[in-house]
C-alpha cells in the first residue's frame, strides 16, 4: 500500500510554477531518490509534503489520509514525518541532547528521563554518545547532520524526508552520513531523499525520479533512470553530472 | 614528538624577546602619559581663580555628611522603583513584541493595538506620560485609585515597554526562518516554537541593548519626583535649598554612578560574551 501519494501537485512562487502537475507515489519501506538540476523543485516538493508550504493545487495523502485538506492540523501531520535539511538547522542554543529531546518532550509529552534515555540510545547507535552534552557549534558538519537525523528519528516518524543532506559537507564527511541512511534503509524506513550523490542514489534507492521544471519526467529503478535514461533532459543532466565528476 | 619537548627555534626566541620588550615599553608609555595628564588636570582645576569658591559650594565634606542620609533614603526609592519598573517593562516589551509577530486575520486587532502602542509610547515624551498618569488619572476620582508612586511606575513601564518591545522584535526577526522550519517540521506548534526555539535565541542576541535600556531607565525613574515622591535628586535639591550649597547634588551624582557601575559592568560582560559567541567561540 502507498504510504505517500502526491497527485497533481502545483506550487507557484510569484506567478511562476515551481511544481507543475507533479505525481509521486511512495510505498511503505520504499526509498525514493529525487534527482534534478538545482531549481527543479526538489526542496519545494519536500517542503510541500511536510506542509511547510501551502499548495496551489493537487492532493497529498499520507497513510490514506488527505493531509492537504486545510482542516487537517499540520502539527499532527508533521509529527509523523521526519525532515532533515541541507544546512542541518540544529538549534544552536540547545545541547545535542536537548535538540533531540525537544520534540519528544514538548510534542509527545514524554518525561525527561524517558526522552533522554531514548536519545542517548539513538546517539550511541550512531557513535555520537560522547557528544550528548556538546553544543552544535562544537561538532563537525558530518556530526551535526547525524544529530539532525537522530533528532528527526526521535519522533518515530512513518516517513523521512531528506533534502540534500550531504551537500553542505566536506567530501570526507559525506560517507558517515550516507552510512547512517543506509542503516535506516536496512531498518525498513520509508524515505524520500533529494540528492546529488548519483552513486548513492543508485545504491540505496528503490526508485529514482528525475525532476525537471517541477515535473517528474522520468522515473524507475536506478539502473534504468541512471543507466539507460530515455528522456533527452535526463541524459543531458546526467552528462553534466559526469563531467563534474560526481558519478 | 610531543608539545612539551618542543625546542623553539632561534627566530621564535628572537620574536618572543622582542614582544616582551614591546610589552614593557607599552606599559611605561601608558603610565607616564596618564601621570602627565592627571597632573595637568589637577593643576588646571585647583589653580583656577574660582577653585576655592567652587570647592566650598560643591565639595563641602560636612554638608555631604549631613545630606547623605536623606539622599540615601531617596536613592532607596530609585532602587525599588527601578527593580519593579525594569521587570515590568521587560515583560510588557516581550509580550508586545510576541503579539506583533502573530499571523492570521484573527489577530489583526491584537497586532494593530500592539503596533499602535509602540508607535505612541516611543513618540510620547516620558514627562508627558508621567503628568498624564500622576496628575490626570487621580483627577478622575475613581475608587481604589493606586498611590501616585504606582501611577508613576506605570508611566515608566509604559514608556520603556515601547522601546524594549522594538528591541525584542528585532531579536525575534533576527532568528533565521530555517530555525522555524526545523522546529515546525518536528511537530512543534507555533507557541512551542516561539517559546523553545525563537525567543531563547532572540533574547540572547538582544541582551546587551536590553540592558542598555535598563541603565537608561535607572536615570529616568527619578522623574517620578515631579509628581511628589522624593527620590535621590529631589532629596538633594531640598537639602541644597536649605544650605545654599550644591554639595548634596554631588553626593547624589556619586551615588547614582556607584549604583550604575554593577549594571553597566553586567551589560559589558553580556555584550562581550555575545560577541564571543558570534565569532564562533
Ligand atoms: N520561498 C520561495 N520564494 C520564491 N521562490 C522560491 C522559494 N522557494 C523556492 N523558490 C524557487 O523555486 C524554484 C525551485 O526551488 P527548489 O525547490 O529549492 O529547487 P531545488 O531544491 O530542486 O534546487 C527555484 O527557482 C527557486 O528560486
Ligand atoms: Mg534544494
Amino acid at each position: 500500500m502507498a504510504l505517500l501519494r502526491c497527485r497533481g501537485l502545483r506550487k507557484e512562487f510569484g506567478g511562476h510554477a515551481v511544481l507543475d502537475h507533479l505525481d509521486l507515489t511512495v510505498a511503505e519501506h520504499q526509498v525514493v531518490a529525487l534527482i534534478g538540476a538545482s531549481g527543479s523543485g526538489k526542496s519545494t516538493l519536500l517542503r510541500c509534503v511536510n506542509l511547510l508550504e501551502e499548495l496551489d493545487d493537487g492532493t497529498i495523502e499520507l497513510d490514506g489520509e488527505d493531509i492537504s485538506d486545510p482542516r487537517v492540523d499540520p502539527d499532527r501531520v508533521r509529527r509523523r514525518i521526519g525532515m532533515v535539511f541541507q544546512a542541518y538547522n540544529l538549534f544552536p542554543h540547545l545541547s545535542v541532547l536537548d535538540n533531540i529531546t525537544l520534540a519528544p518532550r514538548r510534542v509527545h509529552r514524554r518525561g525527561r528521563a524517558e526522552a533522554e534515555a531514548q536519545a542517548r540510545e539513538l546517539l550511541d547507535r550512531v557513535g555520537l554518545g560522547a557528544k550528548a552534552d556538546a553544543y552544535p557549534d562544537r561538532l563537525s558538519g558530518g556530526q551535526q547532520q547525524r544529530v539532525a537525523i537522530v533528532r528527526a528519528l526521535a519522533n518515530s516518524p512513518r516517513l523521512m524526508l531528506l533534502d540534500e543532506v550531504t551537500s553542505a559537507l566536506d567530501p570526507e564527511l559525506v560517507g558517515e552520513v550516507l552510512a547512517m541512511i543506509r542503516d535506516l534503509k536496512a531498518d525498513g524506513m520509508t524515505m524520500v531523499l533529494a540528492t546529488h550523490e548519483m552513486g548513492f542514489a543508485r545504491e540505496v534507492a528503490d526508485e529514482v525520479c528525475f525532476l525537471d521544471a517541477g515535473r517528474v519526467i522520468e522515473s524507475g529503478p536506478p539502473e534504468q533512470v541512471l543507466g539507460e535514461p530515455t528522456q533527452p533532459r535526463t541524459r543531458q543532466f546526467l552528462r553534466r553530472i559526469i563531467e563534474a565528476g560526481r558519478l | 614528538m610531543t608539545l612539551l619537548d618542543h625546542v623553539p627555534s632561534e627566530a621564535q626566541l628572537r620574536r618572543s624577546a622582542y614582544r616582551r620588550r614591546q610589552t614593557v615599553y607599552s606599559v611605561l608609555v601608558a603610565a607616564s602619559s596618564t601621570a602627565a595628564l592627571g597632573t595637568l588636570l589637577v593643576i588646571a582645576v585647583t589653580g583656577a581663580p574660582g577653585w576655592d569658591r567652587v570647592r566650598r559650594s560643591f565639595l563641602d565634606p560636612e554638608i555631604a555628611r549631613d545630606a547623605l542620609p536623606t539622599v540615601l533614603s531617596g536613592l532607596w526609592l530609585n532602587v525599588r522603583l527601578l527593580a519593579c519598573c525594569a521587570v515590568g517593562a521587560l515583560l510588557l516589551g516581550l509580550v508586545i513584541a510576541v503579539l506583533r509577530t502573530l499571523r492570521g486575520p484573527v489577530f489583526f486587532p491584537v497586532r494593530a493595538l500592539a503596533a499602535g502602542y509602540t508607535y505612541t509610547f516611543r513618540g510620547l515624551p516620558l514627562i508627558i506620560v508621567l503628568y498624564l498618569l500622576t496628575l490626570g488619572v487621580p483627577g478622575l476620582r475613581l475608587q481604589g485609585m493606586p498611590p501616585v508612586l504606582v501611577l508613576g511606575g506605570i508611566a515608566l513601564v509604559l514608556t520603556y515597554g515601547g522601546y524594549l518591545a522594538e528591541v525584542f522584535r528585532a531579536g525575534i526577526e533576527s532568528v533565521h526562518s530555517s530555525q522555524l522550519a526545523a522546529a515546525r517540521s518536528l511537530g512543534l506548534t507555533y507557541r512551542q516554537t516561539m517559546r523553545h526555539v525563537v525567543l531563547p535565541q532572540a533574547v540572547r542576541r538582544v541582551a546587551p541593548p536590553l540592558l542598555n535600556d535598563v541603565v537608561a531607565l535607572q536615570k529616568d525613574v527619578g522623574l517620578v519626583s515631579l509628581a511628589g515622591p522624593i527620590d535621590a535628586v529631589r532629596a538633594a535639591q531640598i537639602a541644597t535649598a536649605q544650605t545654599f550649597n550644591y554639595t548634596p547634588y554631588v553626593v547624589a551624582g556619586v551615588l547614582f554612578v556607584l549604583l550604575a557601575i554593577p549594571l553597566i559592568a553586567v551589560t559589558d560582560w553580556v555584550t562581550l560574551r555575545a560577541a564571543r559567541r558570534q565569532s564562533g567561540g
